[in-house]
C-alpha cells in the first residue's frame, strides 16, 4: 500500500479528471472509457455495445410487450410460445443491464485510478490480468447462463403460469392465456374439492416425509452401529448385502414391489399373509397402502445413509472411547455421548437433503400406484404427495394453472425449511474459514 | 457368556434384514426365469427354469430392448462424462477463488438443488420445441447435466474444501498455473468423489423414466427405463415375467460396478460429509 501511494505522488495526478463525468458519459458503453484514454477499449465496447443495443433492443421490447399482453389474436399469437419469449427477454435483459452497470462502474473506477495518478494497465496487460483474476468468472458465468435456461427458466415459467387461465379448456394455440392475478390461489383456499384435496395432500406429504425419513434413518443408524461392533464377523459380505437395495435402480425394485404388493395375485398376500387367511388391501385401502409405501421407502432408503454412517463410524478415534472406559463410561454413554454427536454433526447436512429427498420422492409415489388409490370429494389420491399431485394435474388433467399455483406452495416450504436448515449447519457457518 | 448372546442377538438381526432385502430381488430373478406370462399362476422356485424371456428380449423382432440399451449407454456416457468436467470446474472455482458474487452464488446453487427439475417439465418441454431439441439426446442430455449439475457441485465442492490450501500454494510458487494445479493435484486427491459424481450421473438416464418421457416421442430413441416403463404399464400382469428379466439385465451390471466402487463412495460420501 505504501509503495503504491509513494508511486502515486511521484505522478503527476490528472487534475479535473473527474469519475462522475466518466460514469455519465459510459451511458454510452465506450465513452467513459475514451474520456479515461483507454482507446482500444473504448472503441471496443462502443462497437460491442451499440450493435448490442442495435439488435436486441427490438426484440426485447417485443419479448416485454408480449409477455405483458399474452397476445391479441388466437389466430396469430400463441400465448405459451410469448410466455417463452417474453421471460427469456426478461433474464437477458437484466444480464444485459448488470453488464451495463459493470461497464459504468468499470469508467468510474478508470478514472479514480486515474485522478489518483496510477497507471492504467494496457489491453494486453488488462487481458492477461483478466485471465489471473478472472478465471473463476469464465468458469462461472457460462455455466449460470446454462443454468439459467434449464433450471431457472423453467421455475420462472412455472410461476408465471400460476397467475394465468391455463387449463384444459383454456389453451393455446386455440385460445389466448390471460393474467388472472391470485384467483387460482383463492380458488385453491376457498372452494370445497381443492381445499380438503390440498389439506389432506399436504397432510399426508408432512407426515410421510417425517415418517419415512426418520425411520430409514434410524433403522441405518441401528444397524451401522451394530455392525460396527468389533465382534462381528464377515463385514464385508454384511455391507454389501446392505447396500443391494441402493445398488439396485429403484425404477426397477419399486415396480416389482407393486406387483409385489398387489391385491389379487402379489407375492406378500400369496406367500406371507395367506398362511394367516388374510389378503391385505394393499392398493385399494388408503392406509395400507400408505404403510405399505413407508415401508418400501425404508427399504430402499436406508443402505445410503448405512453407508454414509459407516464411513463417519470408523474415522471417529478410538481414542475417545478408551478414555470413556477409563472414566468407567457405560456403553449407552458411550454412544449417546460420542458417537451421537460424532455422527449427527458429521452427516447432518446429507440427512436434510434425505428429508428434502423423500418430500419430492415422485419416482416411488408415482410407480406405485400412481398416487391411488381414489378418494372420494378430492381430486387427489390418498398416497398422493405435492409433487405426484402436480404431476398428475399437468400431465393428465391439463389443469396447468393449478399445478402451477400448487408447485409454488410446494416450492416456498421446501426453499424455507432447506434455507433454514442450512444456514444452522456448521459447514455453512464456517463457509468461509478457507 | 453375555457377550455371546449379544453377537448372535446381532446376527439374528443381520438375517432377518438379509431376508427382508433379498425376499424381492430373488423374487424378480425367479420371475425372470419363469416359463409362462401369468402372474397368477407363477411360483417362487419354477417347476421348470427356462431363459425363454431373456431370449425374447433379444431376438423377438418386437422387441425393440437392444436398441434401448444402446440409447441408454450412449446418454449415460455423455451425462457422465459432461457431468464430471463441469462439475469439477465449478467446484474447483467455488473452493479455491473468492470472487464477486461466489457466496451468493454458492447459496443459489443450494436453493436450486432443492426444486425438482420435475416442477419445471412444462417449461422445459416448451423450451426444448422453441430450440428444435425436443425428442433428441442432446435436449436430454443437457437437461440431465445441467439438472444435476447443483447438487453434484455442492458435494464435490465440500470435498474439495478438505484438501489443504497449501498444496496449491505451494504449486503456485513452483509456477504452477490454475489448469496444472487442477489437474495434477487437485483432480488425482478428489478421485472418490469424482468416482462418486460420475457414478451418479452415469447411473442417471437408467433410473429416470420420467425425463425421456416427456422429452423423447419416437420409440426408437426410447431410453431402457422409458422402454420398460411403457411396455409394462399397458399390461402389467401379461408382460411381467418379460419385464423382470429385462430389469435383472439392467441391476446385474449397475449393481456389479456399484459395489465395486463402493470403497469410494464410502470415503466419497462421507469426507464430504465430515468436513464440508
Amino acid at each position: 500500500m505504501d509503495i503504491k501511494n509513494a508511486i502515486s505522488e511521484q505522478r503527476p495526478s490528472y487534475i479535473g479528471h473527474n469519475p462522475a463525468w466518466a460514469a455519465l458519459l459510459s451511458v454510452v458503453p465506450g465513452l467513459g472509457q475514451l474520456y479515461n484514454r483507454r482507446w482500444i477499449k473504448g472503441v471496443l465496447l462502443l462497437v460491442f455495445g451499440l450493435s448490442l443495443i442495435y439488435t436486441l433492443s427490438v426484440p426485447l421490447f417485443n419479448g416485454i410487450v408480449g409477455l405483458i399482453g399474452l397476445g391479441d389474436d388466437p389466430e396469430l399469437d400463441d400465448s405459451r410460445t410469448l410466455l417463452v419469449q417474453g421471460i427469456l427477454s426478461v433474464i437477458l435483459t437484466v444480464i444485459l443491464l448488470g453488464l451495463y452497470a459493470l461497464n459504468v462502474n468499470d469508467a468510474y473506477r478508470d478514472a479514480k485510478k486515474r485522478q489518483a495518478g496510477i497507471r492504467t494497465p494496457s489491453v494486453r496487460q488488462a487481458f492477461h490480468d483478466s485471465w489471473e483474476h478472472g478465471f473463476p468468472y469464465f468458469v462461472v458465468i457460462p455455466n449460470f447462463i446454462m443454468m439459467a435456461l434449464i433450471v431457472i427458466f423453467p421455475l420462472l415459467f412455472m410461476i408465471s403460469l400460476a397467475f394465468t387461465n391455463y387449463n384444459l379448456y383454456n389453451s393455446p394455440p386455440a385460445h389466448l392465456l390471460d393474467w388472472v392475478g391470485f384467483a387460482n390461489f383463492k380458488a385453491l383456499f376457498t372452494e370445497a374439492v381443492w381445499s380438503k384435496s390440498l389439506l389432506s395432500v399436504l397432510a399426508w406429504t408432512v407426515v410421510w416425509t417425517l415418517v419415512a425419513t426418520t425411520l430409514q434413518i434410524t433403522l441405518a443408524f441401528f444397524l451401522a452401529v451394530m455392525i460396527n461392533d468389533s465382534r462381528v464377523r464377515f463385514k464385508k459380505l454384511i455391507r454389501t448385502v446392505f447396500i443391494l437395495p441402493w445398488a439396485v435402480p429403484s425404477f426397477m425394485t419399486v415396480l416389482v414391489f407393486a406387483a409385489m404388493f398387489n391385491d389379487n395375485f402379489g407375492a406378500i398376500n400369496r406367500d406371507i399373509f395367506s398362511h394367516f387367511g388374510v389378503m391385505i388391501p394393499w392398493l385399494s385401502d388408503p392406509l395400507w397402502a400408505r404403510i405399505a409405501i413407508i415401508g418400501i421407502q425404508v427399504w430402499l432408503g436406508f443402505p445410503y445413509v448405512f453407508t454414509l454412517i459407516t464411513g463417519v463410524l470408523q474415522s471417529i478415534s478410538k481414542d475417545w472411547y478408551e478414555a470413556a472406559d477409563v472414566d468407567g463410561g457405560s456403553r449407552w454413554k458411550k454412544f449417546r455421548y460420542i458417537t451421537m454427536p460424532h455422527v449427527l454433526y458429521a452427516t447432518a447436512p446429507l440427512l436434510i437433503m434425505q428429508y428434502s429427498q423423500n418430500f419430492n420422492n415422485f419416482n416411488l409415489i408415482y410407480l406405485f400406484n400412481k398416487g391411488g388409490p381414489p378418494v372420494s370429494g378430492q381430486n387427489s389420491g390418498a398416497t398422493d404427495i405435492l409433487i405426484s399431485w402436480v404431476y398428475s394435474l399437468t400431465f393428465n388433467e391439463n389443469n396447468y394453472k393449478m399445478a402451477a399455483a400448487i408447485s409454488i406452495i410446494m416450492g416456498i416450504v421446501v426453499a424455507a425449511f432447506a434455507f433454514y436448515q442450512f444456514r444452522r449447519t456448521r459447514s455453512f457457518r464456517e463457509e468461509d474459514m478457507y | 457368556m453375555r457377550s455371546a448372546l449379544e453377537v448372535s442377538g446381532i446376527y439374528v438381526v443381520v438375517l432377518i434384514m438379509f431376508a427382508v432385502i433379498l425376499y424381492p430381488l430373488v423374487w424378480a430373478f425367479s420371475m425372470s426365469l419363469n416359463p409362462g406370462t401369468s402372474l397368477f399362476a407363477l411360483k417362487l422356485i419354477p417347476d421348470n427354469w427356462s431363459l425363454e424371456h431373456y431370449r425374447w428380449l433379444f431376438t423377438n423382432p418386437r422387441s425393440d430392448y437392444a436398441l434401448w440399451y444402446k440409447n441408454t449407454l450412449i446418454v449415460a456416457f455423455a451425462n457422465g462424462i459432461a457431468s464430471v468436467c463441469l462439475v469439477t470446474i465449478l467446484a474447483y472455482a467455488f473452493s479455491r477463488f473468492r470472487f464477486v458474487g461466489r457466496k451468493n452464488s454458492i447459496y443459489t446453487f443450494l436453493l436450486l438443488q432443492m426444486f425438482p427439475v420435475l416442477m419445471g417439465m412444462v417449461a422445459i418441454y416448451l423450451l426444448l420445441n422453441t430450440v428444435n431439441l425436443l425428442d433428441t439426446f442432446t435436449g436430454l442430455i443437457l437437461i440431465y447435466v445441467f439438472g444435476g449439475l447443483p447438487m453434484n457441485v455442492f458435494l464435490v465442492k465440500g470435498y474439495l474444501d478438505t484438501i489443504p490450501r497449501d498444496l496449491d500454494e505451494s504449486a503456485k510458487m513452483d509456477g504452477a498455473g490454475y489448469m496444472t494445479i487442477f489437474f495434477r493435484i487437485l483432480i488425482p486427491l478428489a478421485k472418490p468423489i469424482v468416482a462418486v459424481v460420475a457414478l451418479f450421473t452415469f447411473m442417471a438416464p437408467f433410473f429416470d423414466f420420467l425425463t425421456p418421457r416427456i422429452i423423447i416421442r419416437s420409440p426408437e430413441k426410447f431410453t431402457l427405463a422409458l422402454g420398460l416403463y411403457n411396455f409394462i404399464n399397458d399390461k402389467f400382469a401379461n408382460n411381467f415375467t418379460i419385464f423382470a428379466a429385462g430389469t435383472i439385465l439392467i441391476a446385474l451390471p449397475i449393481a456389479t460396478v456399484f459395489l465395486l466402487l463402493q470403497r469410494y463412495l464410502i470415503s466419497g460420501l462421507a469426507d464430504g460429509a465430515t468436513k464440508g
